[in-house]
């Protein structure tokens, strides 16, 4: 690959050196100064029109946009003098001319960019006597609704649809200051991956009717995740108010997801938030299941598993910390995993991007783990054996079929109806209680953290496995996930030499990750 | 006098000769009247050699940028591989500028000329007319023309015998101003709403269908055809003033005077005499008081620097204002020029894009502001609020319309505060007693 | 001298005009109009090229562009109907709903403005009972409207009426004007 040519040049005062043909703007952000923008997006075309970003070149005649100004060698720029500082404060005042005083029951409000930029660096009081511009809200279908009063014509919402979505189903209608955004009557934003445009706009013009008047920016924990609902892994950010999931949104990974995450994804969090729980262990005893101490249920399950050949049927999202302790319960069994599908949905714009088919977070997790994907779950269950229900919740299976084992123990964070014979139950936290990793389909192996607390006594799964493979004699002191995923990594050879550490927020491929297309794995450095 | 007036003496008809002669329409009343002889030689010539003529001319973009048209074709590097394009800018829409719908509409043939010329100069097989959707006679005269050239040979695939391919198309465009800004047009031409492009890149690199193109306005392409034919001295020496402005330039006149009309005067031409005499003066009992010569969008000027200016490129500017398309508003004392100012302020809204912030919210605001000011509704901090906006609207935006709504309002502010602050006052606008701020 | 012809050019026949806009949609581009849209897509390299004249045509056939025209005329250009809606809404010459037969536009920007094109548009709403600007009449013959700059600042006031350009119209012309018009 032939080697780009660097350009060395000033910004701020600070020296830059950044590859030929690089933005003013991106070259900014190597030296950690943003530069205020609001229709420049890295993941959309350069549009160059709400001049926001423009900034004083020494010697040039006039500002220049730095989103659509490559760096020339020498330059020297001045994102904060006078004259720029001059002309933001002046795009920012037209920008509010037409604004509604909606603040206070706006949506956007506390992670508003015209909010922050005008506090920044804004008037402090408006000069305009005129009647403001009125347009109605407007239901654009979908997750999205439309406020044209608050819209400063970024066009990022109608870029991505056109660009990135490859379905032209939003424009710019009327000029002038008569523009707003448009779509075609019966022709509602149904694409599955339209919510994004909610994320993209700066302001509270595009809001999502699934968080609309739900919480306050403020009030919101936001932790780094990796989407549990499909076998793409995008990375999010997980959203919680007062102990309870409220919204999970895309974070940017070049390598998964780009900035994007589908509607099906964004939309299918309530599911964490499931009330049905076991929230306290529990052992069989002469008049049912009733309510244990952790050493006691712990002990009681080690003592129906040892010896014994377990068939193991596992959730696909259960993280590869837990699948692989899993594993070592087996003796000698077998484990199985099913897997919902549905539709897959690309997005066209980027590459190897798409809603999957199969609708779990860690199906190739599973599958590198040992575990076998059927449609089938207790096809291969013996007669007499251990059957360990890890995750699963048993939806559409026959007790019939359970009854077919020896003995059942529940590892779950709710307990199936058809698992009701179980002797056992522990009760664990579900995937947005705890901490892992999880092994999306190029095979990239990804972290993600804790979102909430889980409820009454449920542990996190790996915990409580670690335990019970302690109780059954097995050598384990777990105190941290990323004590599990150490031992993961040096007894699997697909595993080696990633840890915690090296994988950070970004994830990194497998040794052995089947190759997607031109994007190639990134060699691991073996520790 | 200018057409529709008999010529005045003091003009120079060399592309308004035949305007008024129906018959100059036809292919076969062109050529009686020289048409083709130009394209003929033309394309003995080698392209190279056509571009030079040109440049040496001095021939200088007529739409209103004044850009050195042979210098503008150079651009056009031959031999890349890519189709070139020409577009001739036919969208004329600049307030007090109406030359190009009189030469479509009486010298048709003249531009389907100019455009196979400039064509061929530039390597391009297909030109493009875009011609505004209001301009009803200059779509039927030019689509008429063009006919007629394809049934005679002069355009199609071997036009007139030189082997080489030339194909002009009109193409209509459906009201907006934006569309004469040359990268709008050529958005406007590709099927997309008519919004001007970043630059870099710039047409002659990345222009129409991504390829490499050039834009020219109908009068700058109609005047390469006597360039060829009389050579680029003949041009050169119709001037009165500076060697950098050439040539002759068509005026479109009107307003409070007493012959409105088109006028074609060489560079150089004294204003004073053109405004009194040619155009025969004030209206009966009034006197001038601002003259806007260029079209809305260049400074307006009082009379002492309109009498005082020459008419070429540099001359406007030593005078205050700028050429610019040479549409010729002329004012006189019983107009407000807070209402003149306000109602062009309002095309400039009524017209923009809406992409940059200065300009779609600008525009409008300028707008509401004057004509409260109009409407006796003004308040002390109003003009310094104008002149703010005014700031914020140049030079910051993708294209020069934003500056263009700006300059009226500035240069009416310098040159006749009087009349707005009279109106914050409280004062009603007096035709009879107006005086010049 | 008066150049002749000023003016003089027919407009196409907007019999549809009198069409009310609930009619079920009819396609335009059926055998000649579709003949003549394919041989306007050979002069472009793009079939989007071919957009505003095809949206011309909708607007000649059916005297306005409703939803349906835009919805046809996206799908033979492989264009999606919002697409279509954004470029017609820029436009200001497209008709988005049914107008009166005889559409009437004065230019009233400063250079007409100056030459009292205002009491020209006043002669046209007194004359033609409209009323107000962009209101149709109640009989459907007349809508007027102000427009912007026509290009023919030295012939104050130009007026089109549909396509028809007229020059040098003062507010004593409109009676006849009105009167000509079948």
């Amino acid at each position: 690959m032939a080697e780009k040519k660097m350009v060395n040049l000033t910004i701020e005062g600070r020296p830059v050196s950044v590859a030929e043909g690089t933005t003013i703007l991106e070259a900014a952000k190597t030296a950690g100064i943003l530069i205020p923008h609001y229709c420049y997006h890295p993941g959309l075309p350069i549009a160059g029109v709400c001049r926001m970003c423009l900034v004083e070149v020494e010697k040039a005649p006039k500002l220049a946009p730095s989103c659509a100004t490559t760096v020339a060698e020498g330059q020297v720029v001045r994102v904060h003098s006078e004259k720029s500082l001059d002309a933001r404060k002046g795009v920012l005042e037209m920008l509010l001319i037409n604004h509604p005083l909606d603040c206070p029951i706006c949506d956007q409000s506390g992670e508003c960019e015209l909010q922050d930029y005008t506090y920044q660096e804004g008037r402090e009081d408006s000069r305009y006597r005129e009647p403001k511009r009125f347009n109605p809200a407007e239901d654009f279908g979908g997750d999205v609704i439309y406020v044209p009063n608050r819209c400063i014509l970024c066009t990022r919402c109608v870029r991505f649809m056109e660009d990135v979505a490859h379905d032209p189903a939003l424009n710019v209608s009327e000029r002038g200051d008569r523009a707003l955004i448009g779509k075609f009557e019966g022709k509602d934003l149904t694409h599955p991956w339209a919510a994004n445009v909610v994320d993209l706009c700066p302001v509270g013009a595009l809001l999502s009717k699934d968080f609309l008047n739900k919480a306050r920016a403020w009030e919101l924990d936001r932790t780094a995740s990796i989407c549990p609902n499909c076998t793409q892994g995008c990375n999010v950010i997980m959203e919680t108010r007062e102990n309870q999931l409220v919204r999970m949104r895309p974070r940017p990974n070049e390598n998964v997801n780009a900035f994007f995450m589908c509607d099906w994804g964004r939309l299918n969090y309530r599911w964490m938030n499931e009330k049905n729980r076991v929230e306290h262990p529990m052992v069989r005893a002469r008049n049912g299941l009733a309510a244990s101490s952790w050493e006691a249920a712990i002990s009681a399950a080690a003592r129906a598993l040892n010896g014994k050949k377990a068939f193991v049927a596992a959730s696909p999202m259960l993280s590869n910390e837990s699948l692989f302790l899993l594993t070592e319960l087996m003796q000698g069994g077998s484990g199985v995993f099913r897997v919902t599908e549905g539709d897959e949905a690309p997005l066209p714009g980027v590459e190897d991007l798409a809603l999957r088919r199969e609708r779990a977070a860690n199906v190739y997790g599973a599958e590198k783990l040992g575990f076998k994907k059927t449609k089938d779950l207790l096809g291969g269950l013996g007669q007499g054996d251990v059957l360990v229900v890890a995750g699963e919740d048993l939806a559409g299976i026959d007790a019939a079929a359970v009854a077919r084992a020896g003995d059942v123990i529940v590892i779950g964070s709710v307990l199936p109806e058809a698992a009701g014979k179980a002797s056992v139950v522990l009760p664990i936290a579900n995937y947005s209680e705890e901490e892992g990793t999880v092994t999306n389909l190029r095979g990239r192996v990804q972290r993600f953290t804790q979102a909430k607390q889980a409820p009454g006594e449920t542990r996190p799964s790996w915990l409580v496995l670690g335990d019970l493979l302690g109780a059954m004699g097995k050598q384990t002191n777990f105190f941290l996930p990323s004590e599990v995923f150490a031992k993961l990594a040096s007894s699997n050879t697909s595993f080696a030499g990633l840890s915690y550490d090296s994988l950070g927020f970004k994830g990194l491929p497998l040794l052995d990750a089947p190759p997607s297309g031109p994007k190639a794995p990134i060699a691991v450095a073996a520790t | 006098m200018g057409f529709p007036h008999h010529p005045h003496p003091r003009e120079t008809t060399v592309l308004t000769k035949h305007f008024g002669e129906a018959d100059a329409r036809t292919l076969a009343g062109w050529k009686k009247r020289g048409g083709y002889k130009a394209l003929e030689k033309a394309l003995g010539m080698q392209p190279a050699d056509i571009v030079n003529v040109v440049k040496e001319s001095g021939l200088r973009g007529r739409g209103g940028a004044g850009f050195p048209t042979g210098m503008k074709w150079s651009f056009m590097k031959p031999g890349d591989g890519k189709p070139h394009y020409l577009c001739c800018n036919a969208d004329e829409s600049e307030p007090g500028t109406f030359k190009d719908r009189e030469l479509m509409r009486w010298t048709p043939h003249a531009l389907v000329e100019g455009c196979a010329i400039g064509a061929y100069a530039i390597g391009a097989e297909t030109a493009y007319v875009y011609i505004r959707g209001e301009f009803t006679e200059p779509l039927h005269w030019m689509e008429s023309a063009v006919k007629e050239a394809y049934a005679a040979g002069i355009l199609g695939k071997n036009a007139m015998g030189s082997g080489k391919r030339i194909d002009v198309h009109v193409h209509k465009g459906a009201g907006a101003y934006i569309c004469g800004e040359e990268t709008a047009l050529m958005e406007s031409l590709e099927g997309r709403r008519g919004n001007p492009r970043i630059k870099p890149p710039f047409p002659a690199v990345s222009g129409v269908f991504g390829m490499p193109t050039t834009i020219n306005n109908v009068e700058t392409l109609i005047a390469a055809a006597p360039i060829l034919l009389n050579g680029a001295d003949w041009y050169k020496k119709m001037s009165l003033s500076s060697p950098k402005s050439t040539g002759t330039k068509l005026y479109s006149v009107c307003g409070n005077v007493q012959r409105p009309g088109t006028y074609e005067v060489v560079m150089g031409f004294p204003f004073k005499e053109f405004l009194y005499d040619l155009c025969g003066g004030p209206l009966h009992g009034r006197k001038f008081k601002a003259v806007i010569p260029g079209g809305a969008s260049v400074p307006i000027q009082n009379m002492e620097e309109a009498e005082a200016t020459l008419m070429d490129y540099e001359g406007f500017v030593a005078g205050g204002s700028m050429l610019g398309s040479g549409g010729v508003i002329v004012i006189d004392d019983a107009q407000p020029m807070v209402t003149v100012i306000a109602r062009l302020a309002r095309f400039f809204a009524h017209e923009s894009c809406g992409q940059c912030t200065q300009c779609r919210e600008g525009t409008a605001w300028t707008t509401k502001i004057l004509e409260r000011i109009r409407d006796g509704e003004g308040t002390v901090e109003d003009l310094d609020t104008l002149l703010d906006i005014g700031e914020q609207m140049t030079g910051k935006t993708i294209c020069v319309l934003s500056d263009s709504c700006a300059v009226p309002v500035i240069s009416g502010i310098k040159k006749f505060r009087g009349e707005f602050e009279a109106l914050i006052q409280g004062k009603r606008f007096h035709p009879v007693t107006a005086a010049v701020a | 001298m008066t150049p002749d012809l000023v003016g003089g050019l027919e407009s196409p026949d907007y019999a549809s005009h009198d069409r009310a806009a609930h009619e079920p949609y009819v396609a335009v581009f059926t055998e000649d109009v579709k003949r003549e849209l394919d041989e306007l897509l050979t002069r472009y390299p793009t079939k989007m090229a071919a957009l505003l004249p095809a949206l011309w045509i909708v607007q000649r056939e059916r005297s306005w562009v409703s939803e349906e025209g835009m919805a046809e005329v996206a799908g033979l250009l492989d264009l999606t109907p919002a697409y279509v809606k954004g470029v017609v809404t820029f436009y200001t010459m497209y008709h988005q709903h049914p107008v009166g037969k005889y559409f009437i536009q004065v230019c009233t920007t400063s250079p007409c403005g100056i030459c009292g094109a205002e009491d020209v548009v006043k002669a046209f709403l007194r004359h033609t009972k409209t009323g107000e600007l962009g209101l149709t009449s109640p009989d459907g013959r007349y809508t007027v409207i102000e427009v912007e700059c026509l290009g023919a600042c030295g012939f104050a006031t130009p007026v089109m009426v549909n396509e028809e350009f007229i020059e040098s119209v003062t507010p004593d012309k409109v009676p006849e004007l009105l009167a000509r018009l079948a």
